[in-house]
């Protein structure tokens, strides 16, 4: 069966050489929404218009990373006179094509050899934007699916797991729960039927990067489950998808058909014992669904809301059958990591955070778009170098790191190294790598309020703390945003923050006060700004805003 | 003027039930009349809040204009402010109206269920404020006595232990509605 | 080696009350069995656990979580405080949020004496509501022939929705949206009253802790609820099963 996978690659190797001059077109979401559709027809056209179509061919690939330049066009990628055009519009199709025998478009030219990228390490993202995301060949030829034949033929389920715990990798969803433990627990727990699921329900607002694996490079993230599949001892895998990446569903599911046809998903994988399964169940929505109990209740058919912990996944999922999640990230992690070595993996990053971590940067930052960096890379390298600096060149106040669940770091910390321990020992977590960077035009406290109000009503409803004092804390903000607080909101304010964190059932309301934690740890200065004071001069302010005596 | 403490009550938007069963103390008035002096409440004929009064017990939750700058007023002029029964805890019935805008309360009132003499007056009645809200969250007070109304009993103790200069612990005799 | 045995009795600590438990009781019932009051407003005997009030969570040594008694099983060494002074405060607060979210006007409610929320209030000792009332638009559903649902009463504890679903077999009632603005529903969103799958049984109103499940032509005051049933069917059924 190798050989059969190193056939297809050949044969798809053999076919890259035919053509001496490739042309790439970023169709993931970010450039198809400036037209790039329209951009590879154009250029479809024009090739054929130059009587090229021997020698050159036009690919729509997945993400290239610098959205806020796109629609981007890669010519002759991975070699070193690759050009990368930005900005590209349908009237520039002509000459791109013309000058692929002559000198490049100056005016249309990005440099590559940018910070953005030279100083960026890829693993998860190393297909994206050099393979049509509609292709397994072109994944096979890759080395993909190799992970997969390797583990099944050649190492026991044990073995496996024993890699991703040298490797370090821990959950790429936020938590940042080794992934290797997870595994194990999911190995080790009772029954014949076990699931796998992958957790692509994205819904921090600012974040797309599990969007972008799979609209980029599907397989990957199917290869990871296969294994996962392999090492747990499961045979049936879900992806839990939100229904607002149609098109992320759309190529998962050419995927899953194509792997399916080569025999790498499906009965008797690879012509092996091992069998292995995937379909998609689609999320309506709901942000809460991607906290892994209330995901499990929605692929269940239930109403998706959270149940106390424990028991957990691991030990009572899916069905109350053992049952391992792993968000896209991770899972797309696992392939690399089985075909180098949990070491080689585990040699990136720092002492407890290691490998990679993908950022979509977000906000006032020139360079928009995904990026993926060692851990431990300071917050200063990823904005100024990295990121450009801050767009209309002024001075980045703070970043947003975690969404909903995150908080916010001002620029007297830009030189702490990106890692689990480091943004949680400054009141932020890693979260799943949404990075909204924040210029000095930003008011912190409608920061606060906008991630507030996102919590509220993305609330399930079902506890107490979240339901009801989601609403009070943004209504308390919103009084500050108007400038109608008092020293006793304040109060009211703090005590709820620390009451919600503290009682509410599932991480959703637990972390929720997190960005008013963060921003008032910071930026106190501004809250106290934004008040009213009392003018009536009646007694002890704080006194009766106690919210319990 | 003698050296008694003064004790004040202010009837804001509730039914006066509270007055009553602050009445329903019977004979134990007399008891209260040797630790205090009443010197202002709708129960005697008096029109100007003094300067100072130790203590104030409000009936009534906050809705009209009168009621806002009224308790502002007591407020100032009250060592110790006292929210007596659930219309001052919690605006209980007074508030049931905060659902409807205060077009549609005096539309309903006035209009829709006046049989005689059609309109809505505008002069000589407080304008109503938005909402009828629980005096606590206009200014601070002090103890909270709730119930609907309070008993006798449960006013009268929290009015000797204020007098004797303690706070009354309420939280064990009274509740919300009863 | 396997362990050829599995130990089904656990001993632990309750308020430093030494309790013995076999492995599938919860903190909550070992509480009761043992005289400890810990507080709740949607566990009910006989319907499985949801964990949603937050009114029962306990300390458990060595940890700085909090964890909800009615869905947290007995540990051999469990050391478990129950009510710690920021236990107190915690559960006021629910309280307070409670009372803050709906119409609570208990002075008019017809279970006004008989109501669970009511009584909590005066057992955690809530003299006032500390946060701003929300005041939400809420519509009687009075369409049903033998009972009422007031929403401006509801605590959303999804007693009804579990007794009806689980003892009845009914599934008449469910939760509708999200965050504040959930709702308990009959069927798809309809009138109580065209509900088919209502058995007109009454559980859901007897289980109701407030007045928002009640029985027609009840005055102030006049709604009390008896849920001794549950436990009593639910043994039956048991007994019958073995």
């Amino acid at each position: 069966m190798f050989n059969k996978l190193e056939e297809i690659a050949l044969e798809e190797r053999g076919k890259a050489e035919q053509y001496t001059h490739t042309i790439n077109v970023c169709t993931a979401a970010g450039c198809a929404s400036s037209q790039s559709d329209a951009v590879k027809e154009a250029l479809e056209n024009e090739v054929r218009n130059h009587g090229v179509e021997k020698w050159c061919r036009v690919r729509g690939t997945g993400c290239m990373g610098l959205c806020a330049a796109g629609p981007l066009v890669a010519v002759e990628p991975e070699k070193p006179d690759e050009v990368l055009y930005q900005y590209v519009k349908v009237e520039d199709a002509g000459d791109i094509v013309a000058s692929l025998e002559d000198k490049p478009v100056e005016r249309l030219r990005c440099s590559t050899d940018i910070p953005f990228f030279t100083r960026q390490k890829k693993i998860a993202l190393e297909n994206s934007g050099y393979i049509d995301p509609e292709s397994i060949e072109e994944y096979i030829a890759r080395d993909g699916y190799s992970a997969l034949m390797k583990a099944i033929t050649e190492m026991a389920p044990s073995d496996v797991i024993d890699e991703i715990v040298a490797s370090g990798l821990r959950g790429r969803g936020g938590g940042g729960y080794p992934t290797g433990l997870k595994w194990t627990t999911v190995a080790k727990s009772d029954g014949d039927t076990k699931y796998i699921i992958c957790n692509a329900d994205e819904g921090d607002p600012g974040a797309f990067m599990d969007r972008s694996v799979l609209e980029s490079d599907p397989h990957r993230v199917l290869e990871g489950m296969a294994i996962a599949g392999y090492a747990v001892g499961a045979s049936q895998g879900y992806v839990y998808v939100r229904g607002e990446y149609p098109l992320a569903v759309a190529r998962l599911k050419t995927a899953i058909r194509q792997a399916r046809r080569a025999n790498m998903l499906g009965s008797g994988i690879g012509g092996t014992l091992f069998n292995f399964h995937i379909d998609i169940r689609l999320g309506a929505g709901a942000f809460v669904c991607g906290e892994e109990t209330a995901l499990i209740a929605s692929i269940e058919g239930k109403r998706g809301q959270p149940r106390p912990r424990p028991p957990y996944p691991a030990e009572f999922g899916l069905w109350g059958k053992p049952t391992l999640i792993n968000n896209v990230e991770t899972l797309s992690s696992i392939a690399p990591i089985i075909r180098n070595g949990g070491d080689w993996y585990a040699q990136i990053g720092t002492a407890t955070s290691k490998g990679t971590k993908v950022f979509a940067l977000a906000g006032s930052i020139n360079n928009t778009g995904l990026i993926e960096v060692p851990m431990g890379t300071t917050i200063n390298d990823i904005i100024y170098e990295i990121g450009g600096g801050v767009s209309g060149g002024g001075q980045c106040k703070a970043i947003q790191t975690g969404g909903p669940s995150g908080g916010c770091i001002p620029a007297d910390y830009f030189d702490t190294p990106v890692d689990y321990e480091s943004l949680a020992k400054l009141g932020s977590i890693m979260g799943s790598g949404g990075m909204i960077v924040m210029d000095e035009s930003s008011s912190m406290v409608d920061v606060a309020r906008f991630f507030m109000e996102f919590c509220m009503t993305e609330s399930c409803g079902r506890c107490v703390p979240c339901r009801v004092g989601t609403v009070h804390m943004y209504n308390i903000l919103d009084k500050f945003s108007h400038h109608e607080a008092t020293p006793r909101d304040l109060v009211l304010l703090e005590k709820l923050c620390d009451m919600v964190r503290n009682t509410s059932l599932c991480g959703l309301g637990q972390t929720a006060p997190n960005p008013v934690l963060s921003t008032l740890r910071y930026f106190r200065n501004e809250y106290v700004e934004h008040m009213v004071t009392e003018t009536n001069g009646s007694g002890p302010v704080t006194k009766q805003m106690e919210v319990a005596q | 003027m003698s050296n008694k403490a003064t004790l004040a009550t202010v009837w804001l938007d509730g039914c006066s039930g509270c007055h009553m069963s602050f009445l329903d103390i019977d004979e134990r008035i007399l008891e209260l009349a040797e630790l205090a002096d009443l010197v202002y409440s709708p129960l005697v004929d008096n029109k100007e809040f003094p300067e100072m009064a130790d203590i104030t017990l409000i009936e009534g939750a906050v809705s009209s204009e009168e009621d806002y700058h009224k308790i502002k007023m007591v407020r100032e002029h009250t060592r110790i402010l006292v929210s007596l029964g659930d219309c001052a805890v919690t605006a209980n019935v007074p508030a049931m109206r905060n659902r409807f805008s205060v077009q549609q309360v005096l539309d309903r009132a006035y209009l829709e269920n006046a049989v005689l003499n059609q309109h809505i007056p505008v002069e000589v009645i407080p304008p109503l404020r938005k909402l009828s809200v629980p005096v606590h969250q206009v200014v601070p007070v002090d103890v909270f006595i709730p119930g609907c109304p309070p008993s006798a009993d449960n006013i009268f103790f929290a009015l000797t232990e204020l007098l004797a200069g303690r706070i009354p612990e309420m939280r064990t005799l009274t509740r919300f509605g009863a | 080696m396997k362990r050829p045995f599995k130990t089904r009795i656990k001993t632990l600590k309750i308020d430093g009350i030494d309790v013995g438990a076999r492995e599938d009781e919860t903190i909550l019932e070992l509480a009761q069995e043992n005289g400890i009051f810990i507080p709740t407003l949607c566990h009910l005997e006989g319907v499985h656990d949801v964990g949603s009030c937050r009114l029962c969570l306990v300390e458990v040594k060595g940890s700085n979580k909090l964890f909800p008694s009615c869905m947290t099983y007995a540990e051999e060494g469990m050391e478990v405080i129950t009510n710690s002074e920021r236990l107190q405060t915690y559960r006021r607060q629910v309280l307070d949020l409670l009372f803050s979210e709906r119409n609570h006007v208990c002075a008019v409610c017809v279970s006004n004496g008989n109501c669970e929320l009511q009584w909590m209030a005066g057992k955690l000792g809530i003299t006032h509501v500390g946060v701003p009332y929300l005041y939400p638009q809420l519509a009687v559903d009075a369409s049903h022939p033998y009972y009422a649902h007031d929403p401006n009463r509801c605590i959303l504890c999804t007693r009804c929705v579990r007794v009806c679903d689980e003892i009845e077999g009914a599934h008449t009632w469910d939760v509708m949206g999200r965050g504040v603005d959930c709702q308990i529903i009959s069927d798809l969103n309809e009138p109580w009253g065209l509900a088919e799958s209502c058995t007109r049984c009454g559980k859901c109103v007897q289980v109701c802790p407030t007045g928002a499940l009640f029985t027609k032509g009840k005055a102030v005051a006049e709604m009390k609820k008896r849920h001794e049933f549950l436990p009593y069917l639910r043994s039956m059924r048991e007994g019958r099963n073995e």
